[in-house]
């Protein structure tokens, strides 16, 4: 059995925790960044794929099959080929600054798995509004984009917001991930810093500056959420 | 503004269900015409025909000289001249009173915000909602959002209004205030079509009463004769069930 000062001493080190905080929270804004940039695009592109995959055209079907394709095959291959395959391979093509940065392209496979991920949440939001609300939209002359943009989408969008926000921590943490191709951030840095000094410590405090940042964000959309449903909805149930 | 509607040997099937089977009827500018049946005998499906919200399989409907029907039509510019309110409502409920009229007023029409919300205000006063202009469908009775979804189709100013069983859905002390907004109508030279179970209102209203059976227009008169000499045989089965359920007096 292990004793607990073992494990303090190896998880819960104070002295290392001191040490590696500060390189920990400054490599940590990388993910920032990475996250601040890729969600976005994730946003644009799964919106798009979304409203693309419910058109109802004849004519767009070419279009829905390309997008019910592209949501399949993002969706079906772990993340990490995907940050492995275009954030090495890419770059690896022979194209010039900065466009073969690693940084770059493994945000991009992030963003492209995500961007399905986040499309399929989108979609069941816009299916879960009633036919009776687009029936009441086109009766009164608007057209089928602007039942989308002004009837559908903006309650398919508040209802969406759990399950956004779930995909969205869940990409924050995947974020990590990109340091596998390379760029130092808090999780390599975390490695870096258990390896020099044989201790895991630096790992614990990784998953405290995760903490801080997913934990608020679930407590803020949880807020938005009741206050939203405060104004708009019938009174409550006991 | 009114029209006249003219519907010619209309078709109308889901799956193998007909729900109409040659359904033909000639309907005067500033007509009010309601149509009653049991469930199921395609009221509600044709009122959505008329609406464009259904296609039909095969007939015609003109809409005064227009074919409206005419496949590959676009059906928003008759959308604007045809209104139609629903058995549930179907207020937006992400938007204010005011914003549920006010939307197709400035998208559809292009009117500029102000003009919308002057339209809108000079609508609730009308239906007596003034005061809940401001409030989100939910915080609304049945009754008045019922009388809030009148106003939205009434806000383009069409020329035909369909009434989807408007009533249905509400509790029966608040089905008054709605038939009020309704008799109010009869007198301004809108065309109404009313697909409706209160057989009472439906006799007050009517400058002519169909009834439908078998999917099509299985006898249509004057709402006196219908309602007490009725010819057809399953009229009057129907209205006899109807008495028996205590939903008329015999």
């Amino acid at each position: 059995m292990p004793r607990w000062d073992r494990v303090q001493e190896s998880f819960f080190n104070r002295e290392r925790l001191v040490d590696s905080f500060p390189r920990l929270l400054h490599a940590f804004t990388l993910d920032v960044k990475i996250f601040l940039w890729t969600t976005p695009a994730i946003l644009v592109v799964a919106l798009l794929i979304a409203i693309a995959r419910n058109t109802r055209s004849p004519a767009l079907f070419p279009v829905r099959l390309f997008v019910i394709g592209y949501t399949d095959v993002m969706r079906g291959v772990p993340v990490i080929l995907w940050i492995y395959l275009v954030g090495f391979g890419v770059p690896g093509v022979g194209l010039e600054r900065p466009f073969n940065s690693p940084l770059l392209w493994g945000s991009v496979a992030l963003g492209m798995t995500y961007s399905a991920y986040v499309a399929e949440v989108f979609r069941a939001g816009i299916e879960s509004v009633h036919e009776s609300q687009r029936a009441a939209a086109r009766s009164l002359g608007l057209s089928s984009w602007q039942t989308m943009r002004h009837v559908v989408l903006p309650q398919a969008l508040r209802r969406v917001v759990p399950p956004l926000m779930n995909d969205l921590v869940s990409l924050q943490k995947d974020v990590a991930l990109v340091s596998l191709i390379g760029p130092i951030e808090i999780l390599r840095q975390a490695g870096i810093d258990k390896a020099k000094f044989a201790n895991f410590t630096p790992y614990v405090g990784a998953a405290i500056i995760f903490l801080l940042v997913t934990i608020p964000l679930t407590r803020t959309t949880d807020w938005l959420l009741t206050r939203e449903r405060d104004r708009t909805g019938a009174s409550k149930v006991r | 503004m009114t029209a006249k509607l003219n519907i010619s040997n209309v078709y109308k099937s889901f799956g193998a269900n007909n729900v109409l089977a040659d359904v033909s009827l000639k309907i005067n500018a500033g007509e009010v015409v309601s149509f009653i049946g049991a469930s199921g005998s395609g009221k509600t499906t044709l009122l959505r025909c008329i609406n464009l919200l259904e296609t039909i399989d095969s007939g015609a409907i003109h809409l005064d000289d227009l074919e409206i029907t005419t496949i590959g039509r676009d059906p928003n510019p008759i959308r604007r001249r045809i209104g139609i309110v629903f058995q549930s409502f179907n207020l937006f409920p992400h938007m204010t009173v005011e914003r549920n009229i006010t939307l197709a007023l400035t998208k559809v029409l292009g009117k500029s915000p102000d003009e919308a919300r002057a339209a809108a205000a000079t609508l609730l006063n009308r239906f007596g909602l003034a005061d809940k202009t401001s409030a989100y469908p939910d915080r609304l009775s049945g009754g008045q959002q019922q009388r809030v979804a009148i106003a939205r189709a009434l806000a383009l100013n069409p020329e035909v209004l369909l009434l989807d069983e408007i009533t249905s859905a509400l509790d029966p002390e608040l089905v008054g205030e709605v038939l009020d907004v309704v008799r109010e109508l009869k007198g301004s030279g809108i065309t109404l079509l009313l697909a409706t179970h209160e057989m009472g209102f439906a006799r007050e209203i009517s400058d002519r009463v169909c009834f439908l059976a078998d999917g099509t227009v299985a006898e249509q008169g004057e709402p006196e004769q219908m309602f007490t000499t009725p010819r057809d045989q399953r009229t009057q089965q129907f209205l006899q069930r109807v008495i028996n359920a205590g939903r008329m007096r015999g």
